[in-house]
């Protein structure tokens, strides 16, 4: 830093220079990473030693894209017509992890309040992460739960939904292999039952159905109590403290009910496990 | 003799008052030019004008919040190129788009280059990401910076979507249609949501409608998902981008191990 800010000075155009040096400074000076206990050897000159690499990065997509471009066309279907819904209709690709949700979820729960969560859940995350290692290089080590939580909800609940929805999925949003004909006429026996159907054999919407619903959705998030009170006393949940780890179990608990719906629904044929006049889950 | 007037010429030349006042300084490979190639030029300084030597390497960044910010570039630019030869209307949006096949020269390639960066863009910011977790770079003092990223994810994707329906085809309409129904889900506001009762929405007046400016998805949509995918959205992402560089800097370069 200290030979960089003694050129500028000497600078052809100092106010450029000097300005640059100062910003230079200030970052330095105020950032808590310990940039000053750096040693000078740990740099290298910007120009040309990060510059050619953005340089050559630069070239190598532009020249992918410049032959992506001529070599594969955009598609282009038929003219809009908004009396004729094609079966099945997609989302684009990027949001058919979302499309998806909505074999598991009702809309206002798979279409609505879970995007709300993943994008709320993910700006938390550096607020209730208080583990100060890992800040800067990879190592699984240190960082065991929170690398396999968000490699689980991105790889498995993310890019694994969406190449399904992409390949795998056909008319009438069925499942089918990759060499399949798409039969629109495909009829899957769907016997879905609810969940007080299916252990009692009493309806959903009868209040002993409700209460048992609500009982099973108290029972799942009440997991993330039963967790704290056994570990309350660990050093990890005393530097996390009560709200940090009300809203990381909160937010875990919902991801995973997203797998757990799918089991249910896939193993079980359940449909709901809750059933209101207002809104089913 | 001959050497003199060579020399002679390069010094008028590099010694004009024009040209000095275009380069600002010489291009001998000195300390101090290195450091004002960086801090004299306004693009270049973004970056510090040293880096520390770990984050020039590949596998520590992939490159990738670069490469995303690259492909927005690309967007813009070809961005603008078809906004000169489209109309977001019901008659002439899908006629403009095949014309651009048929008669615009290069127009293909234009609206190819525009669309694949803009899905490679969505792959890129994924990417970048995961680099950032990966690395544990949202960690303090770059809390603040990940959030911004995550606004630059929604924006990203929303401009990706809002731009999927300008060709006006079959593909356009059902996809955005399919993706805009779930607002009729909204809890409170949208007329099919829990509790829709408690606000008094309806089909006509909710969020969906207020989305796409009708119950379908027809001409008003289309004009208004022209605006904010080549307006509003794009100033946005910039605005963000711009702070998101910032803090970078701000926040003592891209982070590394102490
Ligand atoms: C339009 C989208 C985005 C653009 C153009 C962008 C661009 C960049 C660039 C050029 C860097 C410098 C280092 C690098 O290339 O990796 C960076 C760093 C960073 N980005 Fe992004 N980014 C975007 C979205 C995001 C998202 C979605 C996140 C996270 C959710 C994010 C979080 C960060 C953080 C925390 C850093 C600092 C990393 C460090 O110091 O190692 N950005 N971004």
């Amino acid at each position: 830093m200290a030979d960089a800010s003694g050129t500028a000075t000497a600078a052809t155009s100092p106010a450029v220079a000097k300005v640059g040096a100062a910003a230079e400074a200030r970052a330095v000076s105020k950032a808590q990473a310990p940039a000053k206990t750096i040693e000078l050897a740990d740099k290298a000159h910007t120009w040309p030693y990060l510059v050619r690499l953005e340089f050559l990065a630069g070239l190598i997509v532009m020249i992918v894209l410049t032959v992506w471009s001529i070599a594969l066309d955009a598609p282009l279907e038929e003219i809009a017509q908004p009396n004729r819904t094609p079966n099945p209709s997609k989302a684009p690709w990027y949001f058919l992890g979302l499309q998806d949700m909505l074999v598991y979820f009702d809309p206002w729960l798979a279409g609505v309040v879970l995007p709300s969560l993943i994008i709320v859940g993910l700006m938390v995350i550096p607020y209730v992460d208080v583990n100060p290692k890992g800040n800067g290089y990879y190592t699984f080590k240190y960082r065991k739960f929170a690398i396999s939580t968000f490699i689980f909800g991105f790889f498995f609940l993310w890019i694994v939904l969406i190449v399904m929805g992409t390949f795998l999925r056909g008319p009438g949003w069925n499942l089918f292999a990759p060499w399949d004909y798409w039969d629109p006429h495909k009829v899957v026996p769907l016997t879905s039952v609810d969940l007080s159907e299916f252990l009692f054999g009493i309806p959903a919407s009868s209040a002993g159905g409700v209460l048992l619903g609500l009982a099973a959705i108290g029972g799942w998030f009440s997991l993330g109590a039963v967790f704290y009170i056994w570990k309350r006393n660990s050093p990890t949940m005393k530097k996390l403290g009560f709200v940090r780890y009300a809203i990381v179990a909160g937010l875990w608990l919902t991801m995973m009910a997203l797998p757990a719906k799918m089991v249910l629904r896939i193993g079980f044929n359940i449909k709901y496990v809750l059933v209101t006049p207002w809104f089913n889950i | 003799m001959a050497e003199n007037e060579k020399q002679s010429l390069k010094d008028k030349v590099f010694e004009s008052q024009v040209w000095r006042s275009i380069f600002r300084h010489g291009y001998a490979d000195t300390h101090r030019n290195r450091v004002l190639q960086v801090a004299g030029n306004v693009f270049l300084h973004l970056h510090p004008t040293k880096t520390r030597r770990h984050a020039l390497r590949i596998r520590f960044t992939w490159c990738a919040g670069g490469v995303t910010f690259l492909l927005f570039l690309v967007t813009v630019v070809t961005g603008v190129i078809l906004m000169f030869y489209y109309r977001p209307t019901g008659e002439h949006a899908y006629i403009d788009i095949k014309m651009l096949e048929f008669d615009v020269p290069f127009g293909m390639v234009i609206r190819n280059m525009h669309r694949w960066a803009a899905h490679a863009m969505v792959i890129a910011v994924w990417v970048h990401m995961f680099r950032v977790f990966m690395t544990g770079s949202y960690k303090p003092p770059r809390e603040f910076n990940w959030v911004i990223g995550v606004i630059l994810l929604v924006l990203t994707l929303l401009l990706s979507f809002t731009g999927y329906l300008l060709p006006w085809d079959q593909l356009a309409i059902w996809a955005v249609t399919v993706g805009t129904n779930m607002a009729r889900a909204t809890p409170l506001l949208g007329h099919e949501g829990p509790f829709y009762e408690l606000v008094g929405v309806n089909a006509r007046y909710d969020a969906r409608s207020f989305l796409i400016a009708g119950q379908v998805v027809g001409p008003p949509a289309l004009l208004r998902f022209y605006v904010l995918h080549c307006i509003f959205i794009p100033i946005a992402a910039s605005v963000l981008m711009i702070v998101h560089f910032w803090r970078v800097r701000k926040d003592g370069g891209i982070s590394g191990p102490m």
